[in-house]
């Protein structure tokens, strides 16, 4: 459902990422690792549409996101890594507008609201405005608005980020439970998410994959059974770092 | 068609959700009413068409309030980082950027129309040229209207609006006094009187000049159509070429 072919993103002479290929069929959940800035979040943004890649192609249910931007874009729902909302909006509101543009009217639009809410457990604040909500709060909002049109594919940049442990929990149950259906892609820098939510992990280093596999195979590779030996073995430690050979 | 609704309305509701759209129209109504019953002579010109006393200073408030009811057009949805949303919803650019537009020029129209009581006053105290005056209130909204968009291509430019308000403010302030008397005699006296009548014609004096005498001239509609046009479209620009 989500394929993606040798993906580049380009920023001047630094390269984001570098010829990724991966693919994700219905009923997996891909956990996306990787160290601080390897290039997670630019591959989501540019398999959501949002950034154009310099190289390769993203398919969404094997939709050209270049080609046909609004026909993919129609199918995934995206949590953005730092949760944007508009602040001067009640939850409500703003998950009412976030169904608007996707085109969901009626009665269908209020199932959508009601039933977003009470997946991301957001009945206490329905009518807060979002400006006053806490940190875990606005991460759930923000998720409920890419549940509303029930995708095909989800692409959620670190949706637990600031969850506290309950909510991590329920979380990773949402993912579990919605992958069984859906095509989703996630990133996560908390490893144990791997073993708990993923079908499959890749763990990307400079915009490259450097390992693919089942959770079980990945700690089998790491010898240790430890997935954070297998994941300091294979990244390295400063990728913000301008490699010489990207840039000629 | 229907995105474009469904962003107006938000912009619109996000408008009157703030104290922002109340403080422009009450400060545009106080300072344009004031302007006319002090600098404006209004009692003593017996000005009844309103020409000099009243519409003649819409620019020169307008150079000041449009860019402060624009700038956050999206310097604010750059900063909190909401037009990654917008830039993958299944929406056009187009769409969203016509939606916001749209949303301003309705407050701003509002703010202008809340000034007919004066409208009022001229018909009561004496018999005004009351076509005049719809096409004084038209050249007002068309200069508002060229203002907002050019606040709009400047605000797609930065994340950060105060630098959008300075920098918006200067550019229309720069296409009022391009075309102010005072500036154009100047010109005339170091260049030439073409230059001079260039500066004229480009600056919004001129155009908004004929509107508020009355007359709806076709180059004046087609000036205001040319600068939003280009600004909508280097908007556009500029929000692609962010992402690349
Ligand atoms: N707009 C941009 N302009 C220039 N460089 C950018 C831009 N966006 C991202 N980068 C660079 O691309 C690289 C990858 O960034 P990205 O955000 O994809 O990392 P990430 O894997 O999501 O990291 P994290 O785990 O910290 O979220 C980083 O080195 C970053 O500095
Ligand atoms: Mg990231």
């Amino acid at each position: 459902m989500i394929e993606v072919d040798n993906l580049t993103k380009k920023f001047g002479s630094k390269t984001a990422v570098d010829h990724l290929s991966f693919s994700v069929r219905k009923g997996e959940v891909l956990g996306f690792l990787g160290p601080n800035g390897a290039g997670k979040s630019t591959t989501m943004r540019m398999v959501t549409g949002f950034l154009p890649p310099t190289h390769g192609d993203a398919r969404i249910c094997g939709i050209s996101v270049v080609d046909k931007p609004a026909e993919a874009k129609r199918r995934i729902g995206y949590l953005p890594e730092s949760a944007p909302l508009y602040n001067e909006m009640t939850v409500t509101g703003f998950l009412r507008f976030a169904a608007d543009v996707r085109g969901l009217s009626g009665n269908t639009k209020n199932d959508a609201v009601e039933r977003a809410i009470e997946t991301c457990f957001l009945q206490s604040v329905a009518y807060q405005s979002i400006d006053t909500l806490s940190k875990g709060y606005r991460h759930r909002t923000c998720l409920a608005q890419s549940l509303l049109h029930d995708p095909e594919v989800l692409i959620l940049d670190e949706p637990t980020d600031g969850l506290d442990p309950n909510q991590k929990h329920e979380v990773r149950q949402l993912i579990r439970r919605l992958g069984q259906e859906k095509a989703i892609l996630f990133s996560t820098h908390i490893l144990e998410e791997v073993e708990a939510a993923c079908s499959r992990a890749v763990i990307v280093d400079r915009g490259r994959i450097v390992v693919d596999g089942t959770p079980a195979e990945l700690l089998e590779k790491s010898g240790t059974g430890s997935l954070t030996d297998l994941f300091r073995q294979v990244t390295t430690l400063d990728t913000a770092e301008d490699t010489t050979e990207d840039a000629a | 068609m229907n995105s474009v609704w469904t962003i107006f309305k938000r912009e619109l509701s996000s408008y009157f959700s703030q104290p922002i759209a109340y403080a422009i129209i009450v400060v545009f109504i106080i300072t344009s009413l004031g302007l006319t019953f002090s600098f404006g002579n209004f009692f003593e010109f017996g000005d009844a068409s309103l020409r000099y006393s009243f519409f003649y200073w819409h620019p020169w408030i307008l150079m000041f309030l449009a860019p402060a009811l624009g700038m956050r057009m999206w310097s604010e949805e750059l900063r909190e980082g909401t037009v990654e949303l917008l830039g993958t919803y299944p929406i056009s650019m187009w769409s969203i950027i016509a939606g916001k537009y749209l949303a301003a020029i309705v407050v701003w129209t509002i703010a202008i129309l809340l000034t007919f009581p004066i409208w009022i006053t001229v018909n009561w105290l004496g018999e005004p040229d009351n076509i005049a005056i719809i096409s004084g209130y038209l050249g007002s909204i068309l200069v508002c209207c060229t203002f907002i968009a050019i606040t709009m291509l400047v605000s797609a430019f930065t994340r950060d609006q105060v630098v959008c308000l300075i920098v918006s403010f200067l550019v229309c302030t720069g296409t009022v006094l391009i075309g102010f008397d005072d500036v154009t005699r100047v010109a005339q006296q170091v260049a030439s009187p073409d230059v001079a009548d260039a500066m004229t014609s480009i600056g919004v004096l001129s155009h908004h000049g004929s509107l508020h005498g009355g007359a709806v001239r076709i180059q004046d509609l087609v000036w205001f159509a040319s600068i939003i046009l280009a600004s909508l479209l280097g908007t556009s620009a500029i929000l692609s070429a962010k992402r690349a």
